[in-house]
């Protein structure tokens, strides 16, 4: 059974089948976990080929492995997009998708409320490669006009960020890329391309880390970047890596070989070739049984988040809750928009006291997991200021939501009346 | 910019399945151009693909003899291949044309980016099958999975178990 590509087949169809047909040798329904290194060749012939990228076929698990392709095309399928590259986590996405476009010396512009390890590798590791990161408020996208140079290669946005409650305007981001002649890409980890499907809003690269909702349960660090297929890297002389011949494989230009397939291609065959972050494929392979029930998760997720957020803003010794799906959220507007089946899990709140309640609050949890995760079964809980963005400065801190009364929580799967009954009695003992 | 096109996965595997021999226009002998991937690939796959390019008419690509024209090669082929800019396949449409009875041709198939709307209705007019903006070596792989070993989207979904040879 197939049906033409534009027609498709349903979303939860995809997250269950997209990839991953019945292996044909053994019959074996379940993906087989390939835990293997290196595939044998017919003959000099055949290897010359693949080595050559004229053939489709594995080489070596550092560039390609069978059990992390099934994730790659799953997740591919998923964000409607032409192909992906999965890698060891979110992080190495990242570096991942900058990799093919960006050479010494150049620039890209992200938004300054980015979760706070990105903001430290942008800011700080990257500077080590010459890769300049111009951080800017994406809220007035004047700002990110401003910030544009001749050597600006991207624009770099989470649709939903990481701690708290903040969308970003993606058509509005995209008019400016498309303007500039660059990608937009769209962290998309926060939402899921079940909640946000972000090539629809003009994103033209997104990455994820994989560790989060499309695990789902905290078991395996990954990560993927994932290509729309649909920018074009020859229009203008900004992309070299993709446009210009590459000296590695003999003067091939990947965009007139591979046309749509040339970013992914690239990023199996020079990027991984050489930055060497690859994922292992038992972590694909836990990866890839996680996103066969995403759908039902972030559901249950959303609905437990949203009624969290609506029991803590009326909670006496709660200052405020920063979440996009309550009707008091600056940002309801963006989320009805582009997150109209939930504004996620993961939210932000203040507590009555201020730091030290804060700190308090998250020691006194018997249910919440104090660590710094999100997006697990489990309800999580976390200090940021302390914690995950404790590398930043204090104004970074502040814009990114980070503050020092802000904890952040991820809302997980557990019967709702036992998170709220633990959060209350969390800031009751706090309080005390 | 005309509507993207759409061919149905039953229709390019009746195609696939159906070809033997593809007469490549345009074809290469330089290693790093497309043409030359495609070529090759598709040899591997049990298809005889014979070159067609006036600049290299003679030269031996792949172990077959390139013909300066359709008209020169020897035998039938049941499809033409075009890699040529989109301004030129409606030549080399004609051309398959007018020997589609003489070579017993079926098929025309232009390649990626190359698209000629009114060429291929004339082609379909003469009852020969078209796809245009589209390659064989991509459709092939999306279509026998293994185009998936790369981490694209093949858009396939299915339970059956493919039968596969094994030596």
């Amino acid at each position: 059974m197939s049906k033409d590509r534009k027609e498709g087949f349903g979303f939860e169809t995809r997250m269950i089948h997209a990839g991953s047909q019945p292996e044909p040798v053994t019959g074996a329904r379940q993906t087989p976990i390939h835990q293997n290194t290196s595939y044998v060749f017919h003959d000099t012939d055949h290897a010359a080929s693949l080595f050559n990228l004229q053939t489709f076929g594995f080489i070596y698990s550092r560039l390609t492995n069978p059990t992390v392709a099934v994730l790659e095309e799953r997740i591919a399928s998923l964000e409607g997009g032409r192909g992906a590259t999965a890698c060891a986590s979110g992080h190495a996405a990242q570096i991942m998708a900058l990799f093919p476009l960006m050479d010494p010396g150049d620039d890209f512009i992200a938004s300054n409320r980015l979760y706070g390890g990105s903001i430290t590798q942008f800011g700080k590791t990257f500077k080590k490669f010459d890769w300049r990161c111009t951080f800017a408020d994406v809220d007035e996208t004047e700002n990110v006009r401003r910030a544009l140079t001749p050597k600006t290669k991207a624009i770099f946005v989470e649709s939903l960020a990481n701690p708290g409650g903040v969308v970003s305007d993606l058509e509005s981001l995209s008019a400016i890329a498309r303007e500039a002649g660059i990608p937009l890409i769209v962290d998309n980890t926060m939402a899921t391309p079940y909640l946000c499907p972000a090539f629809q809003y003009g994103a033209d690269l997104i990455v994820h880390s994989t560790t989060k909702f499309l695990s789902g349960n905290g078991t395996s660090t990954g990560g993927c970047v994932v290509d729309s297929g649909t920018f074009d890297w020859a229009a203008n002389d900004k992309f070299p890596s993709l446009s210009a011949p590459e000296p590695a494989y003999h003067g091939l230009r990947f965009a007139e070989s591979f046309g749509d397939m040339a970013y992914t291609l690239h990023s199996h065959a020079v990027a991984l070739r050489d930055l060497g972050a690859t994922m292992a494929p038992m972590n694909a392979f836990q990866t890839l049984l996680g996103i066969e029930t995403l759908s039902l998760r972030m559901e249950r997720h959303c609905a437990n988040a949203l009624a969290v957020a609506r029991f803590l803003e009326n909670h006496e010794l709660v200052a405020w809750v920063s979440y996009a799906g309550l009707e008091s959220s600056p940002y309801r507007d963006l989320a009805k928009k582009y997150l109209p089946k939930g504004a996620g899990s993961v939210f932000t709140f203040g507590v009555k006291g201020g730091y030290e309640s804060g700190v308090k609050t998250v020691e006194a949890c018997e249910l919440f997991s104090h660590l710094a995760n999100i997006g697990d079964t489990r309800s999580l809980i976390l200090h940021p200021a302390s914690t995950t963005h404790r590398q930043l400065t204090e104004e970074q801190r502040a814009a990114a939501g980070a503050g020092p009364d802000v904890v952040r929580l991820s809302i997980g799967l557990e019967t709702l009346d036992d998170i709220t009954s633990d959060l209350d009695q969390a800031l009751r003992r706090a309080a005390s | 910019m005309s509507e993207p096109l759409t061919y149905s996965d039953e229709f390019l595997r009746g195609i696939l399945a159906g070809v033997r021999a593809i007469a490549m226009v345009g074809a290469s002998p330089k290693w790093t151009r497309p043409s030359y991937f495609a070529m090759k690939y598709l040899q591997e796959k049990g298809y005889r693909v014979i070159p067609v390019n006036p600049r290299a008419a003679g030269q031996d690509i792949l172990g077959e003899t390139c013909h300066a024209t359709l008209a020169e090669v020897p035998g039938d082929f049941d499809m033409v291949d075009i890699f040529r800019a989109s301004d030129a396949a409606g030549e080399s449409v004609d051309e398959a044309l007018a020997l589609k009875d003489n070579k017993n041709i079926r098929v025309i198939w232009m390649q990626l980016g190359v698209r000629d709307d009114a060429a291929a209705a004339r082609a379909e007019a003469a009852g020969l099958s078209v796809v245009m903006d589209r390659c064989p070596k991509i459709e092939y792989g999306r279509l026998h999975a293994e185009l998936s070993w790369g981490g694209f989207n093949s858009g396939i979904v299915s339970s059956r178990r493919r039968r596969v040879r094994i030596l």
